[in-house]
């Protein structure tokens, strides 16, 4: 068991490292190097700046150096915690993704939460009324769901709601709330505006978690134990929520690992839809921006982020299911 | 069992039956999943006659007409079967300066079916034949089935275009994954051990980054002045170096499967060659689980490029695919006055739905012994 965390746990910095090579080589990538677009921006705001002075910052960020020492200089820097400066705000990174990289993870969370309140009893119903016309009913959603991209649902439920019910829905706090410090009733509106986020972002992972669960359970109930569980008089919730349910679940628990960065990647196109203060629409300006310090920042961090996320999740995993504990 | 034997007749003709045949009948049950290949068979030859179907020169711009709402072709006309659409005037509201268009009866004109439009290139030969087409007037100037864009360029014969260029690049994306996700998991798969493992963490690191931000950023990188080409080629490769892990897995686990079977050891008791071994016993026994992962994998990549289009990072105007056409839905005011810029919805979900009961479909005939 202790060995599995170990793997585990190397195979998360190993991706951890992955990433930073990845985020270093996006950082590289556009033409120019990061003082030549700072200096571009400085001009286009009045200020000259003299070649040598040029110079002089290209060797202060270690520019001239050969790759490896610059990316070995970056990932000093990174460990310290300073991430350079955002061009367009002209603040350093770290100030400006702070806040709103909790909120990427707290919609993500809450999405993963729902998928997992409504897939559950959903698959179960599927399952034991197979061929009813609850089924049916949520087999079709579930297609729909899964051919859905969910940033168009996002687009076509803010349409509606803007149409027929004379609102806005995006956002993540009402305007009274939004630049208020954090508070119960702050806390309070946050709940409320998270909930069509986390269906939107929920929709299509609930759609497949429930066919597996269908899926598995059916296989599990026609299974002999359960007619010998019912034959030895057990009532019939009993029967089905004790054995077969806990035997279907394992699948269902395994495939957690990947949904989570699924859902991180839909939050940000769905944020960008919805207006969502998360590090979603923040990515994109600065991408096209060619902020790369701060676009190269997000990614990271989200990376970082959700290789943690799923390494948390195999813990709860392991703790779940017993035969994860027996191997490795 | 492959289809209920009735006589024994039937049950003999089961047991001859090749493999290819077993799967056929299985398919054929299926009903959703025949929906599914015959709605994306009409969708791919819709790309493939994409200028014949449009109507109007995709990049014709003209700001008289913009934001112009559907405008629907009459089919009666007094009495008879003779299908016309009238003439429209735009003006201008005078209180919100929003642009109105109005229907002017008086004005007809006729519509034809393989008439003449605009021009356009088959094999190298000028052509002006389309599938509709006005007469007594340009048909950018009077048809417009789906409305206008904000530049006044027609819905409809964009759509058409969009759809080319969108499905295409879910099939070349998918050649691409389809020959890395073959080759890395055939090798892990046929041999095991330390490669296997290497291979599986590469995977596991792989599926365990989220996907969007890094496509976004790459996206970005691409070079402003690069052609439309170019960029399409680019967008094609990015998608692809990240969704070729499912086919991948299902490539190894098909492999690892096989590598135990009987036939196969007999193979090798008989001194065929591993190549040998591996292509004319192996690869035949799994292409049908390959074709029904790679018909999911089409879905997932047209998913893809139209999330990256629509946020501005993938295909960049001029060139037309589904994100970009949604890209001018982006904004809920202005889908709320012409909410017919959200119509290439539509098209998506139908085909993503439809490679989806296809895929399934197949997945399900791959295994005719099971």
């Amino acid at each position: 068991m202790l060995a599995y965390i170990i793997r585990r746990f190397l195979l998360a910095v190993i991706t951890v490292w992955a990433i930073t090579v990845l985020t270093f080589v996006i950082i590289q990538l556009p033409p120019g190097d990061f003082v030549s677009i700072y200096i571009n921006s400085l001009q286009s705001s009045g200020s000259q700046v003299s070649f040598g002075q040029a110079e002089a910052m290209r060797a202060q960020y270690g520019l001239d150096q050969p790759m490896t020492i610059q990316y070995a200089r970056w990932m000093g820097m990174m460990l310290q915690g300073d991430f350079g400066m955002a061009l367009a705000w002209n603040k350093p990174v770290k100030e400006i993704i702070g806040d709103r990289l909790v909120l990427t993870m707290v919609v993500s969370i809450s999405a993963i939460m729902l998928t997992w309140m409504i897939a559950l009893p959903v698959g179960i119903y599927s399952a034991v009324r197979q061929y009813s016309f609850g089924d049916y009913a949520f087999t079709f959603i579930g297609f729909l769901g899964i051919a859905i991209p969910n940033f168009m649902l996002a687009l076509i439920l803010m349409y509606v709601g803007y149409k027929y019910f004379n609102m806005s829905i995006g956002g993540l706090f009402s305007p009274e709330f939004e630049n208020a410090p954090w508070s119960l009733a702050k806390a309070g509106d946050l709940g409320k505006h998270l909930i069509l986020p986390a269906v939107i972002l929920g929709l299509a992972g609930t759609a497949q978690l429930i066919r597996i669960m269908r899926a598995n359970l059916l296989d599990e109930l026609r299974k002999p134990y359960v007619v010998t569980a019912r034959a030895k008089g057990l009532a019939e919730t009993r029967v089905i929520l004790k054995y077969p349910v806990r035997a279907a679940l394992n699948p269902f628990a395994s495939t957690v690992g990947y949904y989570f960065p699924y859902v991180v990647s839909g939050s940000i196109i769905v944020s960008l839809v919805l207006g969502l203060p998360t590090v979603g629409p923040l990515l994109l300006t600065a991408l096209v921006a060619q902020d790369m310090f701060l676009a190269g920042t997000i990614v990271l961090m989200l990376g970082i982020l959700t290789v943690f996320g799923t390494f948390v999740s195999d813990l709860i995993l392991m703790w779940i299911e017993p035969r994860m504990r027996m191997e490795g | 069992m492959a289809t209920q034997p009735t006589s024994p007749d039937a049950e003999e003709r089961i047991s001859v039956a090749t493999q290819w045949q077993l799967m056929w009948w299985r398919f054929r049950k299926h009903a959703l999943a025949k929906v599914g290949a015959i709605i994306v068979i009409l969708f791919y030859t819709a790309a493939l006659l994409a200028e014949f179907l449009a109507y109007s020169d995709p990049g014709f711009v003209e700001a008289q007409r913009s934001l112009l709402p559907p405008h629907g072709i009459q089919w009666i006309d007094e009495g008879k079967f003779a299908p016309f659409v009238y003439g429209l005037k735009g003006t201008r509201d005078p209180q919100t300066f929003k642009r109105v268009y109005v229907v002017d009866p008086t004005q007809k004109y006729p519509i034809v079916f393989f008439g003449e439009g605009f021009e356009w290139t088959l094999f190298g030969r000028t052509v002006n034949r389309h599938l509709i087409a006005v007469e007594g007037a340009p048909a950018e100037e009077v048809l417009f089935l789906l409305g206008t864009d904000t530049l006044g360029r027609d819905l409809w014969s964009r759509l058409m275009y969009g759809t080319r260029v969108s499905l295409f690049i879910g099939l070349l994306g998918v050649m691409i994954s389809l020959f890395l996700g073959i080759l890395m998991g055939g090798i892990s798969g046929y041999y095991g051990g330390p490669i296997d493992t290497l291979i599986q963490r590469v995977i596991e690191i792989i599926r365990s980054i989220p996907t969007i931000p890094l496509w976004m950023a790459l996206g970005a990188a691409l070079p402003r002045e690069w052609s439309v080409n170019q960029v399409y080629f680019a967008i094609t490769i990015i998608i692809s170096l990240i969704a070729w892990t499912e086919l991948a897995r299902v490539t190894r686990g098909r492999f690892l499967a096989l590598r135990e079977e009987d036939y196969v050891m007999a193979a090798e008791l008989a001194g065929c060659s591993q190549m040998r071994i591996i292509f004319r016993h192996m690869v035949p026994s799994f292409l049908s689980h390959i074709i029904a992962a790679t018909t999911l994998a089409i879905a997932a990549m047209i998913i893809a490029e139209t999330s990256l289009s629509f946020l501005g990072l993938g295909l960049r105007p001029p060139a037309i695919s589904w994100g970009v056409l949604l890209q001018d839905g982006q904004n809920v005011q202005a889908l709320a006055i012409s909410p017919w810029l959200i119509f290439p919805i539509i098209p998506v979900v139908v085909i993503i739905l439809s490679l989806n009961f296809l895929g399934d479909g197949l997945r399900d005939a791959a295994d005719p012994y099971g």
